[in-house]
């Protein structure tokens, strides 16, 4: 009750700023909005050194100088529980007053949309201030002589194996993607991670494999350019109408749906692609979001947005960005509402095809 | 390949870098000597700092954390019980009790020392391995590395004491511990009770504490007046080193055991500490005085944990894997200052100057950390001379402030408390606790290996080469175990400070109770506790039913036997045997119940109130009450203790523990009391 009477204060007050200030309201709210000597909280459900807490970890100095009043902004781990724990605390303690954000990743975002009973966070209400994709790079052993994915044809009938994190982990998308394509994999659970993944690929005991598009450039070129492994897609970016387009790091390589129309001569369609598309986007395309807590005023959204477009285009930020932040275009300002939905939303009826598929194939009790 | 040692001995050897190195280093002592904090904390704290950094100065500041935490967090396993990090804990069995002997100074000086040639001898083997270690780390698949955690688990033989049923049993319940969580095959949660916490499963520091530090803390409250019983430290520095030099092949086993372990990515710290510990006792020829202040006991595993930390560097350098918790934070530097590890590091045409940096600055870490152990050491083994009624409550703060860092919620202070019950009834019962951890700390990769191996080759995996090489070490070692355990016994000195690694047998007659219910009950509880895993387990799809249930099924033959002659003895019907053992039984020194009263009290004002407010009131009552201090002592203590805790909350960016006060009053609090 007293939330719902904040709001609509807040709702009157921006309304108020509206009719008053008119066209020079965005002036207006920039100035409002003053964090001098505060500490910005950035939430980050996981714990120290994974590759969330990198990239909040990088954007953090340049969050604090853009954000008005230049308050210091420090990253808060609350790992646990698959990064539900902090994430349903996030929504529970954070207060709508601008110093508490959330960055969250795919693994957040599975449960949600998968309808884990114990997700007490709703990413419809959540305010996205940025989203970040990343990408990945899926390759074959060279010695089974696929060189493109047209040719994949080739080993559909062949047993493949694949180091995966577990079903319901980010490799769901993976396993969505090979199960689509028509591949007869094998997913081998209880890796601790890609690069166990890969590790596994190097011994020669998977067969097939993915890595994040950094991982892939340090680690697995090498073993094309020996020889020993061949590219086939990368899982490709949404572009701002939300169409799967190349992978800027990869522009040579074809992305997923064109290695489908490459193997089967058509595009994939059907509620298993809807089902596919939904994680790959809240894997990859728009992987890790940035948010500010349900009820915050447009004044302090405008300013978090703003905040971040200008620590995007800061020069610094581009030279050093590296592999934490690749070559993906970061969504800031007004494209972010599009890819902040698919990364968070899935249809009804793929989300039951879903569970029933993980429920009947791998006995995961959702 | 010359020119790569030349330029990176130059990148070692300036200023700059080593400068960089000494600030990392000092920072690793400090949070290296503060019980609890270790590598991950450590890291944490340099993560902020790093960033923007200059490539080179930022890998020196780190790498000489790295190397010198494996050193630094001894003090407080000998000198208080708190395992320094879950690295560490085997240090505790013997270490501990040879402060209690009034003995701090040559333990530590041994151990410093120990710890150095590890260290040195980690980064030689290091060096020489670098170009081959990829091919190597490639050759131990899931198979060789189950069969390698075969191997740890078969070092229970070794720590079991007088009655092998009961350390089976014990390492069947470690192995059951483990199992709780998400199953690593099909997900599966077994015994989460569904709750968020217990879905990821104990955490290794939180058991560690409960099964080592509590016991040990609230024991020495009844009655002990200092840490050290003598009330001194002790003339034993140079003994101590001499004591490493006697034990130096021992040194350099343990270290290749390190190193070797290190190397592995999945195998990680605690299981090099846990298997050297296990191969200090089963070389030794007089083993009576193991548990009870054992010079080795403390070298060995000392030894094995600063070259596992070098060990660890390779798969986190080459592959990028980070072997351990505070390498997944040094691997997050690195690519923070726009470094990516990979095969690159090892080739002498690209990166592997960097990697020999890498190496030999934690050589000279070691070695700089080493020396500044030895300078600080005389002022802090003080602190076993002071009285413990007010030391004790430090240690019981700093055990729940280390618990409540794994995943920084209240339930790690809740478990804790469930896992300092379990240890004290294991400790009480003579149940070998080394043999529950072992097998705590082996239950993932048991399984995980196990499960893959399978899938990957089918269930001849064991008959792959180094496979059978593996096995027939294992199967070699228990032969040795069971020559020795039928050996003749020695005698002992009367008074050692008994704890569960006890390899008396039937003589034994001090710790033999009469009245045997208290444990008939305590066995009775385990067998339960089997029988609920087994139907827990067994609820779950096949693959991860397999485990649990396999676990289960031990424990409760084990259990079952262990009951059957405690019965026996209980109800007069025969003598109960090697399996009767109850340190309580007819103790004079008053209960332990009391203290765990306290601790309780703590945990449920933690719960109510939060940890600020909590901790002032449980320093004040405990302080006024049981240490019958002044007014004045007692709030200069607490205004430390709260001093301290705040000023580590606040460098590590972390909230306290709250209670329900903060559920309901959370936006009308500030800072500390939310």
């Amino acid at each position: 009750m007293a939330d719902f009477t904040r709001r609509q204060l807040l709702a009157a007050g921006s309304a108020a700023a509206v009719l008053g200030l008119g066209g020079v309201r965005p002036a207006f709210s920039q100035a409002s909005v003053d964090f001098a000597g505060k500490t910005v909280e950035w939430w980050m459900p996981f714990s120290e050194g994974g590759g969330s807490d990198v990239w909040a970890r990088f954007f953090a100095p340049y969050l604090s100088k853009y954000l008005p009043g230049n308050p210091n902004v420090v990253v808060r781990n609350v790992p646990g529980g698959g990064s539900i724990t902090g994430s349903n605390e996030f929504v529970a303690r954070a207060r709508p007053d601008g110093l508490a954000i959330l960055g969250t990743s795919g693994s957040t975002q599975f449960p949600f949309l998968l309808g884990d009973p114990r997700v007490r966070y709703d990413y419809a209400k959540l305010i996205p201030v940025l989203v970040s994709p990343t990408g990945g790079v899926c390759y074959l052993p060279a010695k089974f002589g696929v060189k493109t994915p047209a040719e994949l044809n080739k080993i559909k009938d062949q047993d493949l194996v694949y180091g995966s994190q577990g079903a319901t982990s980010l490799d769901l998308v993976p396993m969505l993607a090979f199960r689509l394509l028509g591949l007869k994999v094998r997913h081998v659970f209880g890796m601790q991670g890609r690069g166990d993944g890969r590790l596994a690929f190097e011994r020669g005991e998977a067969t097939i494999d993915y890595q994040t598009s950094s991982a892939y450039l340090t680690n697995v070129t090498p073993l094309v350019e020996a020889g020993t492994a061949a590219p086939m897609f990368s899982w490709g970016v949404l572009d701002a109408q939300g169409n799967v387009a190349r992978d800027p790091t990869f522009p040579d390589l074809p992305h997923f749906v064109e290695a489908y129309e490459m193997m089967h001569g058509k595009k994939p369609s059907g509620i298993e692609y809807d089902a596919y598309l939904a994680f790959f986007g809240s894997g990859f395309a728009a992987q890790k979001p940035c948010m500010l807590p349900e009820g915050t005023s447009d004044d302090i959204v405008a300013t978090y947005r703003k905040a971040f477009a200008d620590a995007v285009a800061d020069p610094e930020l581009q030279k050093a960005k590296g592999d934490v932040l690749g070559d993906y275009t970061q969504a800031v300002g007004s494209d972010i509402e599009q890819l902040y939905k698919v990364a968070t939303t899935i249809k009804p009826e793929a989300r039951d095809w879903v569970r029933n598929f993980l429920n009947t194939e791998y006995q995961v009790k959702l | 390949m010359i020119d790569v040692f030349v330029t990176s001995l130059q990148n070692l050897l300036t200023l700059h870098h080593l400068s960089y190195m000494m600030i990392g280093v000092a920072i690793g002592l400090v949070v290296g000597i503060l019980p609890a904090l270790g590598g991950i904390a450590g890291m944490s704290l340099l993560l902020p700092f790093v960033y923007g950094m200059e490539p080179t100065a930022a890998i020196a500041m780190m790498v000489g954390l790295l190397a010198v935490i494996p050193t630094s967090d001894t003090f407080s396993c000998i000198l208080m019980g708190i395992p320094g990090s879950s690295a560490s804990q085997a240090t505790v069995l013997d270490g501990f009790p040879l402060a209690r002997k009034g003995e701090a100074a040559r333990a530590l000086s041994a151990s410093f020392s120990a710890s150095m040639i590890g260290g040195l001898f980690g980064a030689l083997c290091l060096t020489a391995i670098v170009i081959v270690a990829r091919p190597l780390i490639l050759s131990f698949t899931s198979a060789e590395l189950f069969m390698l955690a075969i191997f740890g688990l078969s070092m229970v033989g070794v720590l079991s004491g007088s009655s092998l049923a009961k350390g089976v049993a014990a390492c069947a319940l470690g192995l059951a511990f483990g199992a709780i969580g998400t199953a690593p095959a099909n997900g599966g949660e077994r015994m989460t009770f569904d709750s968020l916490y217990l879905m990821s499963g104990l955490e290794i520091t939180i058991i560690g504490l409960g099964i080592f530090a509590l016991p040990e803390v609230l024991d020495l409250l009844r009655g002990q007046t200092s840490i050290s019983s003598t009330g001194k430290l002790g003339q034993g520095w140079l003994t101590g080193v001499r004591d490493t030099w006697r034990e130096k092949w021992l040194t350099l086993r343990c270290a290749t055991i390190g190193a070797c372990v290190g190397l592995m990515p999945g195998l990680g710290g605690s299981v090099s500490d846990w298997i050297s510990y296990g191969h200090t006792v089963q070389s030794a020829k007089d083993k009576s005085q193991f548990g009870k202040g054992d010079i080795r006991g403390v070298i060995g595993p000392e030894a094995a944990n600063n070259s596992c930390a070098g060990g660890n560097l390779i798969p986190t350098l080459l592959f990028g894997i980070p072997g351990s918790g505070s390498m997944a934070i040094f691997l997050a530097a690195m690519i923070l200052i726009g470094l990516q590890p990979g095969p690159g590091m090892a080739d002498p045409k690209r990166d592997l100057d960097l990697t020999y940096t890498v190496v030999w600055t934690l050589a000279l870490a070691n070695v700089v950390g080493t020396a500044a152990c030895i300078a600080l050491s005389p002022s802090i083994a003080r602190l076993t001379t002071i009285r413990f009624v007010l030391f004790a409550p430090f240690m019981i703060l700093i055990i729940v402030f280390g618990a409540f860092q794994s995943t920084r919620s209240f339930e790690d202070i809740l478990a804790l408390l469930v896992i300092a019950l379990t240890g004290i009834f294991l400790k009480r019962f003579g149940w070998p606790r080394p043999a529950f951890l072992i097998g705590f700390v082996l239950a993932g990769q048991v399984e995980t290996y196990f499960y893959q191996a399978v899938q990957f080759y089918g269930y001849g995996f064991p008959l792959r080469p180094i496979a059978v090489a593996i096995a027939l070490i294992t199967i070699a070692s228990l032969w040795f175990t069971s020559r020795s355990r039928q050996a003749p016994k020695e005698e002992t000195v009367p008074g050692g400070i008994t704890t569960d690694i006890d390899f008396e047998r039937e003589e034994d007659e001090t710790a033999a109770a009469k009245n045997l219910w208290p444990q008939v009950i305590f066995t009775a509880v385990t067998f339960g506790f089997f029988i609920f895993t087994i139907a827990e387990g067994a609820q779950n799809s096949f693959l991860d039913a397999v485990f649990p249930v396999s676990v289960g099924i031990v424990g409760l033959l084990t259990a079952a036997f262990v009951l059957f002659w405690q019965v026996r003895g209980a109800t007069g019907r025969g003598p109960a045997g090697t399996v009767n053992f109850d340190l309580d039984d007819g103790a004079s020194s008053g209960s332990l119940w009391r203290f765990v009263g306290w601790l309780v009290g703590f945990v449920i004002a933690i719960g109510l109130l939060g940890f600020t407010l909590a901790l002032v009131g449980f320093f004040l009552t405990f302080l006024k009450v049981v240490a019958k201090s002044s007014w004045l002592q007692a709030s200069v203590l607490t205004a430390a203790a709260v001093g301290l805790v705040l000023v580590l909350t606040s460098i590590l960016n972390m909230n306290l523990p709250g209670g329900l006060l903060q559920h309901y009053f959370y936006s009308q609090l500030v800072w500390p009391l939310r």
